[in-house]
Order: C-alpha cells, then structure tokens, then sequence
C-alpha cells in the first residue's frame, strides 16, 4: 500500500509541474513564428501552404489540429495568431474576445464540400438532402427505408468541438443529432470506420476520400446528394459541381486573426490566396475561393493576387 | 550549536511539508471541482443533472445536462472490464506466487510491468485497429467501436494492479496455513482453491478495488475505443461515451464561465466521488485485514 501511494503522490507532483511549465510558456512575440491553430479539416491544406511559404521566406509558421472550437478558443485566450475554422464564430464567442480584447477578423481562404460516404457493398448510391438530415437525426435508422437492404444505419459523425459538426448540424440536419451516431475524433477516423463498417455512413472533406490520382479511396462510395425530390443527384467529385454551388454542402473555410492582419501573417494569407496558393488549395482537393467571398476578403483590404 | 539547531528544524519543517503536500493538492482539487461543479445548478436541476439520460450542451434548440447516461455507461464498461480482469488476474498472480518457478516467475513479473509501462493511447490505437474489427466479425456486428471494446482493453489496462497486489497477498499467507492443508492430506490443486485464496481474500479484493479505480479514471483508450456515442447503452454492443471520455472531448472547446464549464466540472466531482468511493473501500478492507492479523 505504502508503494503505491507514494507513487500516486508523484503522479500528483508531476502533474503539478506539467501544470506550471506550460503555465510559463508564453507566445512568442516575435514576428518571425506564426502560430496557427483549429481546424482539423483545414490542417493538412495550411500546414502544405505552410511548408510552400517557408521555403520562400524567413519565417516558421506551426500548425496544428484539434477542430475549429479550440483555435477559436485559442484566439480568444491570445494563444494563437490565425485560428482555423470550418465555421463562422458564433456571437457568443465573438463577444467573449471582444470582452477579452481580441478583435476577431474573417478571411476566406478555401471552399470546401463536404462528401457522405457509405462502405463500397453498400447499394444506395444517392440521397436527398432531407434524407440524409432524418438519418443523422435518427428518424430514418434502417437503409431499407431509403432503398438499401435490410440494415440497421450505423452513423458516424464529428465530436462537438469540430466546425464540422456544428456546419452539418446547423445547415444539413437543422436539429440535434440522433443520440446514436458515434463521435468520432477526427476526419480520417471517421473515413477509416466507414471503410469497415458495412452499414456505415459517415460525413467527411471531399479532400479526405480523394487519392493523389484524383480516384476516390478503396473501400468506400461517396453519395450522391439531391437538393430535394425534384433536384437531380448531383456528385461531389466534379470540382465545377462545388465551385458552382450546384452540389449543395458547400462551406467556406475561414483563417480567423485578431484584428486586421500584419506583417509576416498579412502576407502568408496574400500568399494563399495568390494565385499559386489557390492552386495548392486545388491540389490538396479543396476550391478556389468563389467571387463572394473575395469580395468579402476585400473589404477587410485583403486583396487575392497580389502575388 | 544554535545554527544546528535551527537547520534540524529546516529540514524538519521542508520534509512536513513535501510530506502534507499531496493531502493539500488533494484537497486542492477537490475544492476546485466541487466549487466550480456547485455552480451548475443555478441553471441545472439536481434531479434532471442525475436522473436525466440526455447530455448535450451545445443543443441546437435546448441544451440539456443529463448525466444518468454516461454514469451507466462507465459502470458498464468497467463492469465488464472486472468480469476479464478479475478472474484472468487472481489466476495469473496464483500461478506466479504458488506454481511458477523463480525463472519463469521474474519472466513473468518483468512482463506485466512492462504492461503496466504501456500508453494508454497505444490500448487505444489498438482498440481501433485490432480488437474493434475482431469484435465486429465474431458477433456479427456493423461496427466494433462499443463498450464491450472499451471493456477487453481496461481489463488489459487493469491487469497489473490486480495482479501484482493479489500476488503479494497470496504469497503473504502464513506457511502454517499450506502445512496444515497438506497434513490433512489435501493436494496443491485444493489447498490452492480452498485455503491460499481464501487467506488472502481481502488483499485480493483490494487489488480488485484499485482495478477499477484503475478503470473508471481511464479516459484515452475509452475516449478511442468505445464508440463514443451518448445514447443510454442497452447492451455491451452499444457504443457508450464515459464520463471520462465526455469530459476530455468537451472541456477543450467549452467557453469559460458557461453552465456547460461548469457541468463538465460537476461531471469531474462526481468522478471522483466515485473514485474516492472506491479507494476507501480498498483502504477499509486493507485496515480490517491488518486489525486481524496483529
């Protein structure tokens, strides 16, 4: 017993300095490290424009994951430069900086859609938007009732603190999610647990199910979605589809700043959204950001191709 | 002589405190979550905090803070975990202790430390990639991301606990015990089974009790393996999401000072309620056995 609780009090001890160590590490000021934070549908295409930036000029930018709720929260303690997020802050959030003197400013820099996948044996191949919102809403639970065989759904979905979740919630299901749809941690999970679950059904960044060859990955089937009843189904995988608005879970993805942008951080978002960073965004199977939201970005003073 | 003295009394006084340090820390943290937990329920009803199976904060239309859900849910998973660890565990440390030679038995010790050694986030990674699959094939199952998952790898988790604590209290049991057995013409098979196991009964329930204590904490491989899907579980095939895992996803993106912060601080008390719970029992047991020998 005496063991034991003498290594319980080092746990105890460890976790007190773990505590104040990272109490201690501060943002650096200087200019020359740029942190970037949020996001984890955004991660891989900025930590690539990243990598791109660097190689060009004197500055080291890191970034990580976690989902858009923390790098908001990140941005509102003033622990990151740009937060990543799939989805626009709330007002509440909004009004946390401002109460905590951080002045939040949106810039566009990508289009994403987001694809429903299902396993590759399944034989449903298009649903209506409205469809898709009763299944995740848990009214529809058996893919018999939209024209697959007898099987239970099995549905896969974001933890709350992704903008993901929140984007599909608020724009696709229009109320809570079923209770039964799995929470998964992130992105690729998700891909990886519809790829094994035969009844699956799961909803992830077109960028994550496309291979380097423009195929979509083995072991799965993006959906094709209708607008409604009426609408044809039309397939996430052709890039006009999406820009045009045709294809219709299309979401803006935002970098998030406080106050208007500076510096090393004003021309790493002009870099992405140069021409040459719209092409990498293109690459990595995202979309040029369309004419509205340049439009958008202008007003902040953000010009796109100044490159 | 003086300068002496009042170095003695230095040391005296820097050796206290690092002593009481973790009653201080303990009850640090105790205070923080009860205070910070307490302020839920200005927004929250006692009962519909308990007694309400629904958890989910950040509600499209009403937020609701109902934690009976993810209570079940833990039990549940380290129910299960107990019903592998505890049979497998009192076996592996009866051998060791008894049966095993002093070759194979320092094999297996260094074994089940480095098990112990193990990150729980690998436990997790193979939950995902091994034992999920494996679960979905046998039973037939969609998906094995549920708690019967979660349940087979905090067995794995907890097993050195068990094991090493039931093996100091079986070989702890007095010679004369065995002797006796023997003289009355039992073999090593029942002397085993009906007067080494039974004489160190309560050390074992206190391996037991630190198992689940073990288990209940547990938050990365649940938070991985389970599934992690709030619905109350009807069956160990259900993917369940514990108290645990609930707190480690949400506290990252909860806005300070919100009833959401502060129910997930009131989930964390309740967890260590329970926690607490469990350890005094092991402690009570660990007296009472003591108080007997003496």
């Amino acid at each position: 017993m005496n063991k034991l609780s003498s290594l319980i009090k080092i746990k105890v001890l460890i976790l007190l300095f773990v505590i104040i160590f990272t109490g201690c590490v501060r943002k650096g000021v200087n200019d020359t490290f740029i942190q970037i934070k949020g996001s984890d549908t955004e991660v891989n295409l900025v930590q690539r424009l990243a990598e791109e930036f660097m190689k060009e000029h004197q500055v080291y930018i890191a970034v990580t994951g976690g989902g858009s709720g923390t790098g908001i929260a990140s941005l509102i303690n003033k622990q990151t430069d740009i937060a990543n997020s799939s989805r626009a802050m709330k007002d509440e959030e909004i009004n946390l900086a401002k109460d905590n003197d951080v002045n939040p400013m949106a810039i566009v820099v990508a289009l994403d859609g987001l694809a429903l996948i299902v396993h590759e044996s399944l034989p449903v191949k298009s649903l209506t938007l409205d469809e898709v919102g009763k299944i995740y809403r848990g009214e529809i639970n058996n893919w018999e009732e939209v024209g697959g065989s007898d099987l239970e759904i099995s549905m896969y979905g974001r933890q709350s603190n992704s903008g993901t979740y929140i984007y599909f919630r608020d724009n696709v299901l229009k109320g809570d999610y079923s209770p039964k749809v799995r929470r998964m941690n992130g992105t690729s999970q998700i891909l990886e647990a519809v790829r094994r679950d035969k009844a699956g059904i799961g909803y992830v960044g077109i960028g994550y199910i496309i291979d380097d060859q423009g195929n979509v990955k083995s072991g799965i089937n993006s959906l094709k979605i209708a607008k409604d009843e009426n609408s044809p189904a039309i397939s996430p995988l052709e890039p006009e589809n999406v820009i045009s608005g045709l294809y219709s879970i299309v979401r803006p993805l935002y970098q998030y700043t406080d106050g208007k942008p500076k510096g090393n951080i004003l021309d790493f978002i002009l870099y992405e959204l140069s021409d040459r960073g719209q092409e990498i965004v293109v690459m990595e199977g995202y979309y040029p950001v369309s004419s509205a939201y340049i439009k958008m970005n202008e007003k902040l003073g953000i010009k796109g191709n100044e490159f | 002589m003086n300068f002496k003295k009042i170095k003695e009394k230095a040391i005296y006084i820097f050796f206290f405190l690092t002593g009481i340090l973790a009653v201080i820390i303990l009850l640090g943290i105790f205070l923080m979550l009860l205070i910070n937990g307490l302020q839920a329920f200005k927004d929250v009803k006692l009962l519909d905090f308990f007694f309400g199976t629904v958890w989910n904060p950040s509600a499209y239309e009403e937020s609701s803070y109902g934690i009976l859900s993810m209570v079940v849910s833990t039990f549940m998973v380290t129910l299960g975990a107990m019903m592998i660890a505890v049979p497998l565990g009192i076996g592996t440390a009866a051998y060791i202790a008894e049966i095993a030679n002093e070759r194979i038995r320092d094999i297996l010790r260094s074994i089940i430390g480095i098990l112990a050694g193990i990150p729980s986030v690998v436990i997790g990674f193979i939950g995902i990639v091994l034992v999920g699959p494996f679960i979905a094939k046998v039973f037939n199952l969609s998906s094995g991301l549920n708690a019967l998952n979660g349940s087979i790898l905090l067995a794995v988790m907890s097993l050195p606990t068990i094991i090493s604590i039931s093996e100091g209290a079986i070989r702890e049991v007095p010679k004369d015990f065995k002797v006796a057995s023997y003289a009355l013409g039992a073999n090593r098979w029942i002397t085993l089974i009906k007067v080494t196991i039974p004489a160190a009964f309560s050390g074992i329930i206190v391996s037991i009790m630190l198992g689940i204590g073990r288990a209940i904490g547990e938050t990365m491989t649940v938070l991985m393996a389970t599934g992690n899907a709030p619905a109350i579980p009807h069956s160990f095939f259900d993917s369940v999401s514990t108290m645990t895992a609930t707190i480690a996803i949400e506290m990252g993106e909860v806005p300070y000072g919100t009833t959401h912060y502060y129910a997930l601080f009131a989930v964390g008390a309740v967890l260590f309620l329970i926690s607490l719970g469990v350890n005094l029992i092991a402690e009570l047991v660990t007296t009472k056995y003591r108080g007997r020998r003496t």
